[in-house]
This record gives structure tokens, sequence and C-alpha cells, in this order.
């Protein structure tokens, strides 16, 4: 099906990844990636163009490389790797801008896939327990990277309405997890103690960054159109989380949380943005019925296994507190196993 | 993917950063500007190594490479490859390209993604090879959203661990070692950590210590030895899966772990000895599927929620899970929300309800709300306008019998007999109560009464006869409604009549 296809965001480790998967489709004829810095790594069999898609150049690349699919993966989801929140949101909004007017006076491109998030939603204590893709969000997010994939959805909408001949597909991921990745949400996980919202146990959703890859190679080379939700099966609610972690909560009230976050922030140890907090609070869910029916794709991790992954991987970052959340677990295991042993004598008795 | 269109892209491409180049004043997140090697050729220190087929290749390009760096300024590519590499070396020593070109290739760094490079078919000849370019800086690496891999597992946790595994596990200890102090089973108060291996002493040492010291003390107190030992055994497993997140949550946040062993428990003695409830007609319930509950709301804090969810749960067969519907309120609430979650309480919109009742289950609605709740004591058992009937919508859309049930003894927990509303209007919340005991008696006002209560269950009615836009006719909505609220409030008026007193 698709024959030129151009990554954007190739040089982010997932722009990266899916540029070579794609290499690797045999639909696949040619892979552009476009990044306004290098790739850390070279990406076999993609052609990288080093070019700033909020800069209308792009429409010349694309235009030179007859290009008719563009996955868009410059939609940056954590402001501390950009340098803040003002080129994050730069790149954000008026790069997809460009992009999309690049794309819509484009004669050759076809097929648009944009890599949104769940953000959309917001998070609020008003949310239904699942949210599906004909829902918005009950309070929009004031700010941040939920704002952002609002625009960014806003102007693809338009770029439907305009290019009704695209076809155009958004994904919208739920919190990407996995061995290799880092995002706010892996951060804050591992973080030596993880402060959670006092009094507050969200859901939190995840998928691999396996399935991600995945699931946007198969949006990118199938004929999926519309708005699908992408996560793992399941949830994990925040303490179980960081149970999972292995680490120490420090539960702070969520007033004093924006001070908290201004603290951690300026320290370099995590980003916490007001949606992120009002995320840690009340979570989000998805229902991912279009996503298997329509979309075709069956996520292999669930969330718990896509969490668990990057648990493995996270360490311990206080070297005591495995040694004591060992023991204690180890205590209680052992506790247990005797109790119900002298208890099945003594009834034997 | 003809010679010229691919010219033209990489002249497109070049152009693209030339401009990139001149606007270098403002600085582009960090990058480092590009720069052409002045010369010697770029392959020699490229972070992946070429493979020896491509080896070959990259040598003839490297000449190309060159005569174009050059010609860069002019931005007109002779080489149909030169463009798309930009060449940013920033140490393009020529001896370590003499090195590199006398010597196989190095060793593949071990970087994350680590690329499989596959030698260039000819078929694709015309596809230059991605040589970009750069090396990889530890910057980029950072901002492209990737973990590089720490180190896993010290030394010492390593040695903790291989030891630990050869340790045997149970050891049975004489009953005379003294009882230590267990360490404290929550991870939020971490010890100290102590150096080295593993801190304390066998568990198992300690745990029979303790079991010895339990039983002594429980035949003391003249309770059964067993039933404490069952009891204490119980909360340590609970809490060895709480600690290691062993427990499976639901879409709706339902965690039947902490449920089945934290808030039933926590309920019971108020269920069976404070207010000593009676259960009538359970058996209306059904065993399996989705079913609606419409019960009244009432008592000032709602423990009658609680009541019905803890009845369902003990008295009925199947010991099904009551599904609540409450309001955002009590979600925004810290702790409440929380607790109500984990008990199985979703938010009462109609998608919620509707998913619970798809997925079978058995859903509880209180429609009054805090209409109910906070209503004065002299309305008691009046019941007050039922919503908007979205409950009633919800069901009739899935098909699911509805179940009314009407629960007696609630009013008289804590009569209502005033409404602090201004500081309701400050604290946001829909009103603040005074009752006989409430402000007066401080923390102790909030004791409820200990009023005799009777929840009974009445015949369900069914809504799955109807024609299947059913749900999209707001008068048989109302009518269904209605009629819902009439039977819970006669049956409210035949248990007050039965009821002898208020607290027997």
């Amino acid at each position: 099906m698709a024959g030129v296809v151009l990554v954007t965001g190739v040089s982010r480790y997932l722009g990266g990844l899916l540029a070579r998967r794609l290499a690797a489709e045999p639909s696949v004829t040619r892979v552009v990636g476009v990044d306004v810095i290098p790739p850390p790594q070279e990406i076999a069999g993609v052609e990288f163009v080093r070019a700033d898609i909020r800069n209308p150049m792009i429409g010349r690349v694309i235009e030179d490389a007859g290009v008719d699919t563009v996955v868009h993966m410059n939609v940056i989801a954590t402001p501390t790797f950009v340098g803040g929140r003002t080129p994050q949101k730069e790149i954000n909004v008026i790069g997809t801008m460009q992009l999309l007017a690049a794309c819509q006076k484009s004669r050759t491109v076809r097929r648009l896939v944009v890599k949104s998030s769940a953000a959309v939603y917001g998070s609020t204590p008003r949310d239904p327990a699942l949210f599906t893709e004909d829902m918005g969000a009950r309070r929009s997010p004031s700010g941040g990277f939920g704002k952002d994939s609002i625009e960014v959805e806003g102007y693809v909408r338009g770029f439907a309405r305009r290019r009704p001949d695209a076809e155009i597909l958004t994904l919208r991921f739920a919190n990407v997890i996995g061995p290799r990745i880092r995002t706010s949400i892996t951060d804050y996980f591992s973080l030596p103690v993880v402060p959670v919202p006092l009094g507050y146990d969200a859901r939190m959703q995840f998928v691999h960054e396996d399935d991600c890859i995945d699931a946007l190679v198969l949006a990118s080379t199938g004929s999926t159109t519309g708005v699908v939700n992408v996560a793992g099966d399941g949830v994990v609610t925040v303490y179980q989380a960081v149970a999972m972690a292995g680490r120490p909560v420090l539960p702070i009230p969520l007033q004093g949380a924006g001070f908290f976050g201004g603290m951690t922030r300026r320290l370099g140890l995590a980003d916490f943005s007001p949606d992120q907090m009002s995320f840690l609070a009340f979570g989000r869910g998805l229902d991912t019925t279009r996503m298997r029916e329509g979309l075709g794709f069956e996520p292999r991790f669930t969330t718990r296994e896509a969490f668990a992954a990057f648990a493995a991987t996270a360490g311990s970052a206080v070297p005591g507190a495995q040694v004591v959340g060992d023991a204690v677990s180890g205590v209680a295991g052992v506790a247990s196993q005797t109790v119900l042993r002298a208890l099945g004598a003594g009834s034997g008795r | 993917m003809a010679t010229p269109r691919r010219g033209a892209l990489a002249a497109g491409a070049d152009r693209a950063s030339g401009e990139r180049a001149r606007r270098r004043s403002t600085p582009l997140l960090g990058a480092d500007p590009v720069e052409t090697a002045p010369d010697g050729p770029p392959s020699g220190p490229t972070p992946v190594p070429a493979p020896p087929p491509s080896g070959s290749a990259t040598g003839a390009d490297s000449t190309t490479t060159k005569a174009a760096s050059k010609r860069t300024t002019t931005r007109k590519a002779p080489s149909r490859k030169t463009s798309t590499r930009k060449v940013t070396t920033r140490k393009t020593a020529s001896s370590t390209a003499a090195k590199a070109a006398a010597t196989p290739p190095a060793p593949p760094r071990t970087t994350a993604v680590t690329p499989a490079p596959a030698p260039e078919p000819p078929a694709r000849k015309h596809r230059p090879s991605p040589r970009v370019t750069s090396a990889p800086q530890p910057r980029a690496t950072t901002q492209a959203g990737e973990r590089t891999g720490r180190p896993r597992l010290s030394p010492r946790e390593k040695a903790r661990r291989d030891e630990a595994a050869r340790r045997p596990h149970l050891r049975l200890a004489q009953p005379a070692v003294p009882p230590v102090d267990l360490p404290p089973p929550d991870p939020a108060v971490a010890d100290a950590p102590s150096p080295g291996g593993l801190p304390l002493p066998d568990p198992a040492e300690l745990v029979e210590a303790l079991v010895g010291a339990l039983r002594l003390g429980a035949q003391l107190a003249g309770v059964a030895p067993e039933d404490v030992e069952a009891r204490v055994a119980q909360v340590l497993a609970y809490l060895r899966r709480r600690v290691e997140g062993e427990y499976d949550v639901d879409d709706f946040g339902f965690d039947p772990h902490f449920t089945e062993n934290v808030f039933y428990p926590m309920l019971r003695p108020l269920y069976r000895h404070w207010f000593r409830v009676e259960v009538r007609g359970i058996e209306n319930l059904p065993t399996t599927g989705g079913a609606l509950v419409v019960a009244n709301h009432s008592g000032t804090v709602a423990l009658d929620s609680l009541m019905v969810q803890l009845a369902i749960h003990d008295e009925h067969p199947a010991h099904r899970t009551m599904r609540a519907l409450g309001a955002d309120l009590v979600f925004q609430t810290p702790f409440v929300g929380t607790i109500a979650r984990r008990s199985g309480s979703t938010l009462a919109a109609s998608e919620d309800a509707e998913r619970l009742f798809r997925r079978g289950e058995l859903v509880g609605v209180f429609p009054e709300g805090f209409k109910g709740t906070g209503k004065p004591f002299s309305e008691r058992y009046k019941l007050q306008r039922f919503g908007r009937g979205g409950f009633v919508a919800a069901a009739l859309a899935q098909g699911v019998p509805i179940v009314p049930c009407s629960v007696v003894g609630a009013e008289e927990i804590a009569p209502i007999i005033g409404n602090m509303s201004t500081l309701a209007r400050l604290l946001g919340v829909p009103y603040v109560p005074v009752t006989p005991t409430f402000p007066w008696l401080g923390p102790l006002g909030l004791v409820p009464l200990p009023s005799k209560w009777i929840i009974e269950f009445g015949e369900p009615i069914e809504t799955a006869g109807h024609e299947p836009g059913a749900a999209e006719d707001p008068m048989l909505v109302f009518d269904l409604t209605d009629q819902v609220r009439e039977t819970i409030q006669q049956t409210l008026y035949t248990l007050l009549m039965q009821r002898r007193s208020v607290f027997f």
C-alpha cells in the first residue's frame, strides 16, 4: 500500500524505531526521516533529511520525495527533552500546522497517520471509567501537553475537511512505557521516593513500546481511518505501580503538589506539570474496542505486563528499599506459611 | 524513483539545511550546528561501522563526498548521494580515518537500538544508505527519549540474592528465642539501609517466636489460639500481596482483594451488631447477569449504600458485588473517592452504567442523590425526585431487570434538624448537617445512632420486553421511573407499619 513514507520526529526514540521497522516492510519502497537533529545512531534503510517541520521547507521535502504517506511522530510529550515548555508547544502546534499545510498542498500525499495521545481526554473526577473515541474531555486540559494534543487534533480535523480524499488516522496512545523508552512517567517512577497525591489512587493505562511501534506500523501500512485509542488491557493503580517498581511512596496533598512539582522540575528529577498531577490523582482509562475491531491490532502486553517490563529495568534507587521490601514480603510470606502449617497441625490433633 | 526526482530531493534538503545553517544564530533545540568536514573521508569516525560488503562502498563513497563537500556552498549537488548525508563530524582526525580504513570495522557500540546494518542490495542502489552524519552525542540520546541501560544490580545486591537463593528457606527454630520486633510491614516507612547482606535475622525464627508469643497471649486472654493465628496469617498474606502489588484492579478501579479483606470486614461489625440489618427478598436478585438495584437514599452520611452493598454480598447465595454509581463529588473527595472506586463504585454516568450492564454486573443506584441524604428529619421516608431517569434509560437500553430496594432505619442514624448552608457553600458541599449530636459533641457526633435496619428487595421489573428503541422514548422512561419510585415508597410505608420501634 504505502510507497514512500515520511516520518517526522525520526531522531527521537519511537520515531527512529518506527522508521526502521517501516523500512523493513515489503510494501514500503522508501522511508524519509525528518528531524531537526540527526538521529543518535544510524537508522538502517532510512534517508534522513535534516529539516524543521516548523519551516515551509518541509513542503519541498515532501514534494521532492513524492511522499504518499506521512507519519507525524513529532508531537512531543516531555518538555524536558526539548528545552522547555515554549519550544515544546512550538514544535507540537506550529510544526503540525506547517506539516499539514505542506500535506494539503502536496499532490502525492494520500495518507496521514498522527501519533496523538490519550491526554486529549484530560483527567477529572467526572470522567467515565473508560473513554471511547467519540467522547471528549470533561474539562479540557488547560495547558501543557494535553492542550497541545487537542490543538494538534484540531488541525488534523481541519486538514481532513480540506482534503476529503486523504485517508487520515489518528492514534491516541495511552502512556508509552517499556524497558527502554524514557518519558516523564518513567522518570517519575524512577524517583527514589515516589510522591503521590494524598488520598487518591488513580487508574493508569500503559502501552508497551513494542506494541506502540507495531500499532504505528499497522496504521502506516493499512487503510484504517478515523480515531483509534491504543492501550494495553486492564489498568494499574498508582500505588500498585509504585509497589511493582519497588519504591516507597510519599503522599503529598494535591494542593501542595504545584510547589513540589516545581521543585522536582527545577532539580531536573521529573516533570510535574499540572495535568500530570491531575492524571496521577484521577487517572484515565481507554476503551480499546475500536483498536481491535477497526484497526485489527491486538497488543502483546497488558498494561500490567508493560509496567512490569519497565519496573524490571528501573532498578532500585534507594539501596535499602529493595532489602527492606524483600525482607517484609519474605517475613510476611514465611509467617503466613508457618502459621497456616501450625494451624494445619493444630486441627490435625 | 527516477533519478531527477532524487536529485531534486537532495537539492531541497540541502537548501533546507543551508537555511538552518544560516539561522544558526538562533539555537535550534540544542542541536549542534551542522559543519561540513573540511577534508578527510567522513566514514571513518561514523558511529555505526559498516559491514564488510558495504565497507568497500563506503570507501568509494567517501571520495564523492569529499568532492561534494567542497561544493556545498554552490548547492548544486552533482552526486546523487551527497546531500542526504550531512557530514557533521566534529572529530575528523584523518588519523582515525586511516586507522579505520586499515583495521576491520570496530565492534558496534552498544547503543540502545542496534540497527541491523544490512548490506545495500543492488536493487536499491539509488537509495543512499542513511549514513547520518554526526557522532551520537549523549545529549541527543537523552533528547531522543531513550533510557540508556544503567547498571541493573549492584554487586552487593547480586551477592545478596545469590546467598538468599542458596539459603534453605524454612528453618525451624527453637521457640525459646526471644521475640524481636518485626520491621514495619509498610514500604513507605523504609528503615535506614543496613550495611551489607541481609541485615535481619532469619525470618522463620522471628515468626516462630512471634507465633509462640501470640499463642501465649491468646491463651491468657481466653481466646482460642487457632483463631488468632488464622487472623494473623490472613493479615500477613494480605500485606505481602499489597507490598508487592500482586492484586488486580478492573477497568473501573474495583479492587476485590482490598474489598474482601479490608472494606467488608470493617463494615461487618456495623452491619451485624450496630444496625442489626434484616434483609428480605434477597432471592429477587438474579444469580447471574446484569440487574439494576434502585434504592432510597437517606441518613446524612451515605451509609445505606455501603450496607446494601454488604447485604447483597453477604446474604446473596452467589455473593455478588453491587457496583454502586456515585456522584462526581464522591470521586473528587480524597480518600472517599479512592475507597469508593476500590470497593466497586463508579461514576453515575450512563456510559459507565451501560458498560457495567454489558459485563453482566449488578449495578446499584440511589437516584435521590444528595436530595435524599440531606433532607430534614421531618421529611423522612418521603422519596425525593428520582433524578432525570437516566438509570432507567440505561437499564432499558441493555434490557436488564430493575430491582426496587427499600431501606428502613437509615433515616434515623443522624436526624438532620438544621443545615449550615453558608458553611456548605464555602466548603463546596451540598449541605453541612446539624444533628442532635453532630457539631455539639465534636467527633463523637459522627457516631451514627444505632437504629434497627430492614432492607427489602422487591419483585424485579422486567425491561427486556420493550422494543429496541424504548430507551429513547422519554414517556416510557418517565412511566417506568414512576413505577419504580411508587414501588419503593409503598414498600417503605409497609415496612414502617411493621416496625415495632426505631431502635429494636
